[in-house]
């Protein structure tokens, strides 16, 4: 299908409660601050308990559709890696693949009834360029708080993304609560500083 | 002032500046942060009510007595309230009375995809149906004017696309929220079969008013473009249809009932092929063909689950027989092992689901968190039909196939059970039954996030209440066996519903524990030690424990265990213990 003119798809993956809505929302404003039309989809419910997540964001001069169709997708964001593999097919061929290197395991791996895959990254890696891999968690917990791996993620974003670092910074500050803003501000720039440079 | 809003804030946003007065509700996915959101306007009196049924009929009377009001629920909940829907057209209102109902195409989460658009017809109610947040903001004010001035609810119709996206709004200033004084008319309030022959009269003359109104509403458009073709749409499906032929005419329906009939033949007659792009039933396909217009729909489209962009770019293009173009070959995708929602660790229901699950019982199941107990390892329900239907459905059981009745529990969640719930426990005590309810009480609605009931002791705006006695409701019905466990305390669990089940007479046991989430904090992390890899603890399904490829002993995560010490109560080698309880 013929991509629509100007539209950025970001999809944002995960585990139920790693705040993949958190990081749509900053993503959002990026959007908004740049004068675009931005549509966000997230899911709420059951899929929350421990479930698989998806949030999408679109933003260009004008988006209809608030989903990203299979093959559309200009960045994948995996809060965790197995949920890169699983949403691997929405990437366009030139994709960026950027990942969470943390490993949560689904229950049917914990109870033995199936097998989480040992070569995620080399088999992502075969298919997609660029893949970044960096361990937000750990970069989180060194700015302060291993809550903010969501922001980490988005600052690994901003290093793959051509938007200026001013509107992100903007973003962050709409977006996270002002006693947090240091700590995510320090996340932020852990990401960027990974892949950016 | 534009700001991104979810559908769902934008309904509220909607209450909030066109004047609502009343708002109620039953929380359910998509639905329930319409009136978390109103709630936050202290001018709107919101509430929870125990179920759709109540919010429903509270809400007419609202209107009745001169109010603005908005009444919120998912598709489900709207079979629920039904009774009052069908009169409620025939009384009407005073002040506007708008019914959102939030439907769920593809089940993200629900047991079912009913297409709630067949509500307008059946019920004689003018329905609205918004593509994005603007629209579903607007669509309030809309449908507030249609609902007094044509004397009638309104049934607002979204689906989780547009409850759950977000996407650009306006923001207005809030209107007046005045309230007309009160008129007794017993002609058009009492709906006596007397009255009633009158009202309906008075609803085949309205139905032709809104008929011409459907005809000019703005929200009603062609958008012109090449007329090969030209699709009717409505909803999130108009969204997909615009992104896939940016080039097409499309009439776009606001109001799909009543439907703009000389609106649709004019626009017919200036397309070439006409299609239809619609999910779920052919609702509006139907109805254009009983106009006596070729229209092609459910023919290229499927009649359930949900519309692409893809999906509408192909098949219209191949019933046009046009390549579509240049369209990249969809990779294959990597074999990823599942990941199901599951009770999360230190959830209060899992305990007692082992212990079902060893005495090897027929478990009628309902709605909640608790319905995640069907799916292994626990693989403990054997049925989940709807609110309420654990309790009424066991006594079914119990009628149907005597050899049953000692070896059945119905569980039901305490949200639930207020729901719907009293009524089969009513049915047990009255005909007879012997089927042993366990009310798995966690003090909240919990699956969709947490909102009080009538059992909590607190309101939806967090004002304190009442807190219903589930012990002295169940014995006031006549239940005389009511026992209350912690669902911690495995062995005491086991011993009470052994002998619950052999006693030949209605009893209620009441497993209390406040959900997991609520618990701000957690115990020290469970500790292994001298782990014989039996595995029998992984058949609690707890995300927290694991067994490691090689590794010779189960691992428990610190980083998610609550320390409940369900799984030290499983181990039978006392491998598993609680911190502190190392060396005991």
């Amino acid at each position: 299908m013929k991509k629509m003119p100007n539209v950025t798809n970001i999809l944002l993956v995960g585990v139920g409660g790693q705040g993949t809505i958190l990081a749509g929302k900053i993503l959002a404003q990026v959007g908004l601050a740049q004068g675009l039309d931005v549509k966000m989809s997230e899911i709420h419910g059951m899929a929350q308990r421990g479930g698989s997540v998806v949030t999408q964001v679109r933003m260009g001069e004008q988006v209809f559709s608030p989903l990203i169709e299979p093959g559309e997708a200009d960045f994948l964001v995996a809060f965790e890696k197995l949920e890169a593999y699983r949403w691997a097919q929405m990437l366009r061929p030139a994709g960026t693949v950027i990942i969470n290197d943390q490993r949560i395991d689904p229950l049917p791996v914990l109870v033995g009834a199936a097998v989480y895959p040992p070569d995620i990254v080399p088999a992502l890696k075969a298919r997609f360029s660029p893949v970044l891999l960096a361990p937000a968690q750990t970069l989180a917990g060194r700015a302060g708080s291993e809550k903010a791996a969501n922001v980490v993620l988005m600052g690994m974003l901003a290093a793959g993304m051509t938007i200026p670092l001013t509107i992100w910074q903007e973003a962050l500050a709409a977006v996270i609560p002002p006693k947090l803003l240091a700590i995510n501000r320090r996340a932020f720039a852990a990401g960027l500083e990974t892949f950016g440079n | 002032m534009r700001t991104l809003l979810t559908g769902n804030e934008a309904i509220a946003r909607g209450a909030y500046e066109y004047g609502v007065k009343v708002a109620t509700a039953y929380p359910g996915t998509p639905s329930t942060e319409i009136l978390e959101n109103i709630a936050k306007c202290s001018e709107i009196h919101s509430q929870w009510s125990p179920n759709e049924k109540v919010a429903l009929e509270v809400g007419l009377g609202a209107a009745i007595a001169g109010a603005r009001v908005l009444v919120a629920m998912k598709h489900v909940g709207v079979n629920v309230a039904a009774d009052p829907l069908f009169t409620a057209a025939y009384t009407g209102v005073r002040g506007g009375l708008v019914l959102v109902s939030t439907d769920d195409p593809g089940m993200h989460s629900s047991q079912n995809e009913q297409d709630n658009r067949h509500y307008a017809p059946f019920a004689k109610i003018p329905m609205l149906e918004p593509a994005d947040s603007q629209q579903a903001k607007d669509m309030v004010g809309l449908a507030l004017e249609i609902s007094e001035t044509f004397d009638t609810p309104v049934l607002l119709r979204l689906t989780t696309r547009v409850s759950h996206s977000r996407s650009l709004v306006n923001l207005g200033e809030p209107g007046e929220r005045a309230v007309k004084p009160y008129q007794k008319d017993v002609a058009k309030y009492v709906m006596l079969p007397a009255y009633g022959r009158q009202r309906r009269l008075f609803i085949a003359e309205r139905d032709k008013r809104l008929q011409a109104f459907a005809e000019n509403t703005p929200v009603n458009r062609i958008e012109p473009g090449d007329q090969a073709f030209g699709i009717i749409t409505s909803g999130i499906s108009y969204l997909y249809a615009r992104e896939a032929w940016p080039e097409a005419t499309i009439l776009h329906l606001g109001m799909t009932h009543p439907l703009p009939s000389q609106m649709i033949r004019e626009f017919a007659g200036q397309v070439g092929r006409l299609f239809v792009v619609e999910e779920l039933e052919p609702y509006l396909e139907n109805q254009i063909k009983a106009m006596g217009l070729p229209v092609t729909g459910k023919q290229i489209f499927p009649a359930y689950g949900e519309l692409s962009v893809t999906l509408v770019k192909e098949r219209i293009a191949g019933a046009l027989g046009r390549e579509t173009a240049g369209r990249e070959a969809e990779p294959r995708p990597f074999e990823a092992p599942g990941r199901p929602p599951v009770m999360c660790p230190g959830c209060p229901h899992r305990g007692l689901f082992y212990v079902l699950r060893q005495l090897k019982l027929t478990v009628t199941g309902d709605i909640g968190c608790y319905t995640l107990g069907a799916l292994p390892p626990l693989a403990v329900l054997d049925t989940c039909i709807c609110m309420g239907a654990s309790i009424s459905g066991a006594l079914g059981m119990e009628k149907g196939n005597p050899g049953l009745a000692r070896r059945l529990v119905a569980v039901i969640g305490d949200s639930t059970f207020l729901h719907s719930g009293i009524t089969g426990l009513m049915d047990i005590v009255y005909n007879g039954g012997t089927a042993t309810v366990i009310i798995l009480d966690n003090g909240t609605t919990a699956m969709t996030g947490h909102q009080d009931h009538p059992g909590t002791g607190r309101t939806l705006t967090g004002q304190p209440a009442y807190k219903v006695d589930f012990v002295a409701l169940a014995k006031s019905l006549g239940v005389k066996r009511v026992t209350e466990v912690d669902p911690f305390d495995l062995p005491k669990v086991k011993e009470v519903v052994s002998r619950e089940i052999a006693v030949p007479e209605p009893s209620v046991i009441i497993a209390r524990r406040p959900c997991a989430l609520l618990v701000k904090t957690p115990e020290s992390p469970v500790v292994v030690a001298g782990c014989n890899a039996c595995k029998a603890c992984l058949r609690l399904g707890c995300p927290a424990l694991s067994f490691p490829e090689g590794a010779g002993s189960v691992e428990v995560n610190p980083a998610l265990c609550t320390g409940c010490g369900v799984c030290t109560k499983v181990c039978k080698f006392g491998a598993l213990r609680k911190a502190g309880e190392e060396n005991a």
